[in-house]
């Protein structure tokens, strides 16, 4: 589904954020993507959702080299990633039920499809009675379940969430958690970055964990609850 | 496609402001120049019909050692033989009356009151087929009548189609101006678009927009606002056309234009603003493809 070969990522002449990273997510897999502030998670997912180019190697999804990729089949292929920012990236100016309809209407669904599969989503997520609510007047639990409804109402083959539980507590963090395993389930590979690995070590998906440059895969279960919570502590 | 939902916040753009007005006063400008230039053609077209088959012929007014029965004699035989013409029709002998009314208009009347030495002026008629031509004619009238003067108002209407064939040109140049200048617009007001937006384009390919996804988002609202500016620049200078005809209606001159203007002529006005705003649709759209596909 994913493959990274040899991956070298700097930005201009900057330090090398990524050195010769190598993985392989297969199809249906679930992965946390971890490590301190500014170890180059962000930076990891944006090559997987193709909004950076790498400086070296060689990355593939579903199969295919994106690096030859023309604007137009590149845009075919975003379609199949569900992406949840950091920093939501809502547009300011459209109501919850129209961000959330974007990438509906981007891909030609028809519009009442559109309205009625998102008034279903956002209901699901609790945000029924702000359908027409413009992002600014939300809290920030609410526009991270817009986001995290945008990323997953085309259904993708791809999910990608960065800090998706950085703005909640750990309750809903983990409620959360557990929507992303019920899309992972249903189909979706789904990658998660997270700085909170005492909230990873609370579930069974193996774990990219990315330290000055390098990427080491770890197997499920290699973080105990309790060094995790100090490392996250550290 | 004007009702398009809009992803894209242009709707409170600057351009929103100014670019109606700004498209409203180019085809203003343009839909005046077009009227001169119907008006124009207007009056090549009427004068060129009206002195089809028609010639003058001009007998000097008598010179001091002539008489007034010299005058006659002169006039009379300028009569008789052009009536002995073969493919004459008529030959119209203008009172003084007739020549006053057609010089008032360029000497007033004061100056026509003070006795001016008038020649006398023959409204001739040709025939369709066999008519003689002016040159011949003259030739024949000239070896009786001295100094006389044949004019089939050539010259004259060769200087007016000379005049409207420049209104013409000029119109034209005016109304590809403005189409350069939509074109340039609106390539400056969508590439400050694209700037401003750039965040929320990069959101839209993101999730997979392609570009013209996004194009066509600029092309609705240049087209919007385009047609917008072009009704009214369109309906301003049918205000003005009107104005203008209304005045030149009450001034009862014969010289002046008519700026009446046929169903025809009014569809090509209104054809400006659908023009001018399908050019800037055309160029908005091309304008995002270009850049979105520069931008890489």
């Amino acid at each position: 589904m994913v493959r990274f070969e040899e991956i070298g990522l700097r930005y201009a002449v900057g330090p090398e954020i990524l050195r010769e990273v190598n993985f392989n997510l297969e199809p249906g897999s679930f992965h946390f993507v971890v490590g301190p502030s500014g170890a180059g998670k962000s930076s990891l997912l944006r090559l997987i959702y193709l909004a950076q180019k790498p400086t070296e190697g060689r990355i593939s999804l579903f199969g295919r080299d994106v690096s030859g990729l023309t604007r137009r089949e590149n845009a075919l292929l975003r379609r199949r990633i569900g992406v949840v920012f950091q920093d939501f990236r809502l547009l300011d100016h459209l109501s919850a039920l129209e961000n959330v309809a974007l990438p509906l209407r981007v891909a030609g669904q028809p519009e009442d499809k559109v309205v009625s599969h998102v008034s279903e989503l956002l209901s699901w997520v609790g945000l029924a009675d702000h359908l027409n609510a413009l992002p600014p007047t939300l809290s920030g639990g609410q526009q991270q379940r817009v986001a995290i409804a945008r990323a997953v109402i085309a259904r993708p083959s791809l999910l990608v969430a960065d800090e998706p539980t950085g703005n909640v507590d750990d309750r809903i963090a983990v409620r959360l958690l557990y929507l992303f395993e019920e899309l992972n389930r249903l189909g979706t590979t789904v990658v998660i970055a997270t700085h909170n690995e005492a909230l990873v070590s609370r579930f069974t998906h193996p774990i990219l964990k990315l330290k000055d440059g390098d990427v080491e895969t770890l197997p499920a279960h290699s973080m105990p609850f309790e060094q995790a919570s100090e490392g996250s502590a550290a | 496609m004007l009702g398009a939902r809009n992803d894209l916040p242009l709707e409170k753009d600057a351009s929103v402001r100014f670019l109606p007005w700004l498209v409203a006063f180019m085809v203003y400008l343009a839909a005046l120049s077009a009227t001169a230039a119907l008006a124009m053609n207007k009056v090549v077209v009427r004068w060129d019909q009206g002195l089809a088959g028609q010639l003058t012929v001009q007998i000097p007014p008598p010179s001091p050692d002539e008489t007034q029965a010299d005058q006659d004699k002169k006039v009379s035989r300028a009569i008789e033989l052009l009536s002995s013409t073969q493919g004459v029709r008529d030959v119209e002998l203008l009172t003084d009356d007739d020549i006053s009314g057609l010089l008032e208009p360029w000497l007033g009347e004061t100056v026509l009151q003070q006795n001016l030495p008038l020649p006398v002026l023959l409204s001739v008629t040709l025939d369709g087929d066999g008519a003689p031509t002016p040159e011949n004619l003259a030739l024949r009238l000239s070896a009786a009548v001295p100094d006389i003067v044949v004019d089939d108002h050539q010259r004259w209407l060769s200087d007016l189609f000379d005049l409207a064939r420049t209104v013409e040109t000029i119109a034209s140049l005016v109304v590809v101006a403005v189409g350069l200048t939509a074109v340039v617009t609106v390539v400056f007001v969508t590439r400050t678009g694209l700037s401003i937006h750039r965040r929320v384009i990069d959101l839209l390919h993101l999730i997979g927009a392609q570009d013209t996804y996004i194009a066509r988002q600029f092309e609705a609202h240049a087209l919007r606002l385009g047609l917008m500016g072009g009704l009214l620049g369109v309906f301003l200078a049918i205000v003005t056309v009107a104005l203008i005809g209304h005045l030149l209606t009450r001034s009862e001159s014969g010289l002046l234009p008519d700026l009446s203007l046929a169903p025809a002529e009014w569809m090509l006005l209104l054809l400006l603003p659908v023009g001018t705003s399908l050019i800037a649709m055309v160029t908005a759209r091309l304008t995002v493809l270009l850049s979105l596909a520069r931008m890489g």
